[in-house]
């Protein structure tokens, strides 16, 4: 198995805008992944076609070689950009949820995290703060032994205290077999966990590549080359 | 609290540095057992690629060593540690060296200032 992901001529079109127009690049497994791109360039797109609540206008998506349903759930954990899962769950309700989906999901791991950040099992996310609600959901997803993670936004909530933590969760739970591909627009927190970047622009795709060459290439951070290549 | 690193420079290379100064200030004492890749990528808030990277060159350079089952521990060899720091040191100080040239300082000049300013901190 080499690809984790790959995407041939994908694009999605809704109606006469074209989102996503011929993106082709490979991932590979045991690497962590930024897509980046301002807003509209087709980020979430991307993570939809790919958790399949969306279907590919022309060109293929493809897991572990399969296309997206629902074999490919099984191994895809997704971090939507909102929140899906409903604000009269407590935790403890949510815990079971995912215990019964996902055979992959593992229970202490996210006992442990939401024990440590003193989330407690009879809270309802109705009662929780934004960030809050954010960290839930993103301990639930990591705690699947999943083999591609689909973050969108993960962070975007969160006050930097808690972003630390959540990147470092982030770090210290994926297996190294797995790849994650995160999208967010805060470039300079993310950056330096990185292993490769796509940078969408317009819907297509402008860079591919490994972060560190980048560095090397450039002389300078990613994300001062975003603000240069994304100028307004 | 994620190490300081410049985002500008390859973040390889800033790890490498860094643990080499771990090693060499005795925060890694000799023969020590390393965290494993993936903690010590935890606490600096990098990848665990990278961060495997930066220690296999430091075992490419002898300041660790790798037991097969065991994890990376920091070589025993007390003289080699001593000469990396020799050679950091070095470093520092052709840096300054050049900073003072710069600041049109001569040789008996820059020597004369270190020497007053080391008296003062040891008064």
């Amino acid at each position: 198995m080499s690809e984790c992901l790959s995407c041939l001529d994908l694009t999605k079109r809704f109606g006469e805008k074209e989102a996503l127009s011929n993106l082709t690049f490979q991932l590979e497994p045991g690497k962590i992944v930024g897509l980046l791109g301002p807003n509209g360039s087709g980020k979430t797109t991307l993570m939809k076609l790919i958790n399949a609540l969306l279907q590919p206008t022309d060109g293929c998506v493809l897991i572990d070689g399969k296309i997206p349903g629902v074999d490919t759930k099984k191994i895809v954990a997704y971090l939507p950009d909102h929140m899906y899962l409903g604000d009269w769950m407590r935790v403890r309700d949510i815990i079971e949820y995912f215990n019964d989906f996902y055979e992959d999901f593992d229970r202490d791991r996210a006992e442990k995290m939401l024990k440590e950040l003193n989330i407690l099992p009879n809270q309802r996310l109705k009662q929780m703060s934004l960030g809050t609600r954010e960290k839930v959901q993103l301990i639930m997803v990591m705690s699947r032994r999943a083999r591609l993670y689909c973050l969108d936004e993960p962070i975007a909530s969160v006050d930097p205290a808690a972003r630390e933590y959540i990147l470092s969760t982030i770090l210290n739970n994926y297996d190294e077999e797995a790849t994650i591909l995160i999208s967010t627009h805060l470039i300079s927190d993310v950056e330096n966990m990185l292993d490769e970047v796509l940078f969408l622009k317009e819907g297509r795709l402008y860079l591919h590549g490994s972060a560190e060459a980048i560095r090397a290439k450039e002389g300078k951070s990613i994300d001062e080359l975003f603000r240069e290549v994304f100028r307004c | 609290m994620p190490w300081k690193l410049d985002s500008q420079k390859p973040i390889y290379a800033q790890l490498v540095e860094k643990v080499q100064l771990d090693i060499v200030t005795g925060r890694y004492q000799p023969g020590e057992k390393l965290p494993s890749v993936r903690e010590l990528a935890a606490q600096a808030a990098v990848n665990p690629n990278t961060m495997q990277k930066a220690l296999s060159e430091l075992e490419g350079s002898g300041l660790l060593y790798a037991l097969r089952t065991s994890g990376r521990f920091v070589t025993d060899d007390v003289r080699r540690i001593q000469e990396v720091r020799k050679s950091l040191a070095s470093m520092q100080v052709k840096e300054f060296v050049e900073k003072m040239r710069s600041l049109g300082m001569t040789p008996e000049e820059i020597m004369k200032l270190m020497q007053d300013i080391i008296r003062e901190e040891t008064l």
